[in-house]
Order: C-alpha cells, then sequence, then structure tokens
C-alpha cells in the first residue's frame, strides 16, 4: 500500500513539475534563441569568410538533462507497445538546443559573430536511474571554431 | 595557444606539424551531487552539478592536451574533437585530441 501510494506520488509530482519545467525551459530556449539569431552557425569546414578572418577559437556549450518520473515510466510503456517515445524527442530537443545556445552565448561574449565545423554530440551518462532500464539523463555537447565573417 | 576545429587557422600559414596530441580525464561524481540528481530526475530538468562536473573535467582535459602541445613547440592546434564514453557506472571519461601545428 505504502509503495504503491509512493509510486503515485511520484508520478504525478514528476508530471506536474516535469510538464512545468519543460514549458518554462521551452520558452526561454526561445527567448535566448531570438536574442543570438545574429550569430551565423555552419556546419561546414569552409566558408566564404574564413580567409578574410585572422582570430578564431574554439567555443563549447554543454548540458545534461534528464527525464521526470511520469515521463521515465511513459517511455517505459511505450517499449513495451512501440511506437514513437515522445518523452525522450522532447528531451533530446531541449537538451541540443541548449548546449547550442550556450555555445552561441559564449561566442557572443568574446565578440565573435560565426561559428562554422559545428558539431553536436549525445552521449548517455548513466545514473541510478540506469537499472529501471535505459537512458535518463543524457550529456549534449556543442562545438565549433568561433570567427568574426565582415 | 589557439584553439580551433577547422583544419586550418583562419589568416594564418602552418609552417610545421608536431603530431597527435590528446588530453583525458576520467571522472566520478560524488556523493552529495548524486543524491541531488536523483532527487532531479523526478522533476526531470537540467542536471546542473553534473553540468559543472563535466565541464571541469573538459576544461582538465583541454588543459592537459595544451599542455601536451606546448612541451612539442606547437603554439596551435587544429581539427579539435571531443568524445564522452561510459566506462562503468557512475564515471565519465572525457577526451580530447587534435593535431598540434606551429602557425607564423
Amino acid at each position: 500500500m505504502g509503495v504503491s501510494s509512493l509510486f503515485l506520488t511520484l508520478l504525478v509530482l514528476g508530471f506536474i513539475f516535469g510538464t512545468l519545467g519543460e514549458k518554462m525551459h521551452f520558452q526561454s530556449l526561445k527567448q535566448r534563441e531570438e536574442k543570438y539569431k545574429n550569430i551565423i552557425l555552419s556546419s561546414t569546414k569552409t566558408h566564404e569568410f574564413v580567409e578574410n578572418s585572422h582570430h578564431a577559437t574554439l567555443v563549447t556549450g554543454h548540458v545534461v538533462v534528464a527525464l521526470d518520473y511520469f515521463k521515465r515510466f511513459a517511455s517505459i510503456i511505450v517499449n513495451i507497445t512501440g511506437g514513437r517515445v515522445f518523452s525522450f524527442e522532447s528531451l533530446i530537443d531541449r537538451g541540443r538546443r541548449e548546449a547550442v545556445i550556450r555555445m552561441k552565448e559564449q561566442a557572443y561574449r568574446n565578440g565573435f559573430n560565426s561559428i562554422i565545423n559545428v558539431r553536436i554530440e549525445t552521449s548517455n551518462i548513466g545514473s541510478s536511474a540506469h537499472k529501471k532500464g535505459g537512458m535518463s539523463s543524457i550529456e549534449v555537447m556543442a562545438y565549433g571554431t568561433a570567427l568574426n565573417r565582415s | 595557444m589557439i584553439l580551433t576545429n577547422l583544419e586550418s587557422v583562419p589568416g594564418k600559414r602552418i609552417t610545421g606539424h608536431q603530431g597527435l596530441v590528446s588530453g583525458s580525464t576520467i571522472r566520478a561524481k560524488h556523493i552529495g551531487r548524486d543524491f541531488a540528481a536523483s532527487i532531479k530526475n523526478i522533476f526531470g530538468g537540467e542536471l546542473r552539478g553534473y553540468t559543472e562536473l563535466l565541464n571541469e573535467s573538459r576544461k582538465e582535459a583541454v588543459q592537459r592536451m595544451i599542455t601536451q602541445a606546448e612541451s612539442l613547440g606547437a603554439n596551435a592546434i587544429i581539427n579539435i574533437r571531443f568524445s564522452t564514453s561510459s566506462i562503468t557506472q557512475g564515471a565519465a571519461e572525457l577526451y580530447v585530441y587534435g593535431t598540434a601545428v606551429v602557425v607564423d
């Protein structure tokens, strides 16, 4: 009895705070993406402004994000029925966008206006929730070379 | 020391290659952070403790790579790549490597 009520409490808490947190995070992402939209990103190694640029440096952005209890439970269910794992889709989207924004912030602080050769890497860092089956927290890192386009 | 993940240094000419340089560090999270993270696992969202930990570790790995490049007499590292792998549960290896070069 005690165990099942604890489980339900965690599920409800996870749902409420998880959804709220996600909403706020997406809002702040949207705002900051708007703020740094002048910084151009490219995943190519060469760009027409590379030749006339005389200063370049490596910029990085990282973030570790975790699923909430409700979404983790939902993903276990989806694992049985199959189909789109919506809880991971939004988690990875949040992680990637946040990492890219942090990289852009670093470039902006150092006075650059473009980043080329952008690479984004995602890795699963095991946590205590790992036992329950599958990834629950992911690390995303974005890196690239910041330049000034003229 | 100029760091870049391009194959050349913009605006500079490469005059010498000093070979591959790398830096790595393996970190485990301490129990306090682990506890805070397990709470965060209920509510979801960013695990700031881990973000900081990995950030610090990555800086250290980069620093080790720079030290190695300096000892080879290089003044820039090009084509830098990062990789993360979890070795055992609760520990992660952060590895960074690149090519040390001399530019004028």
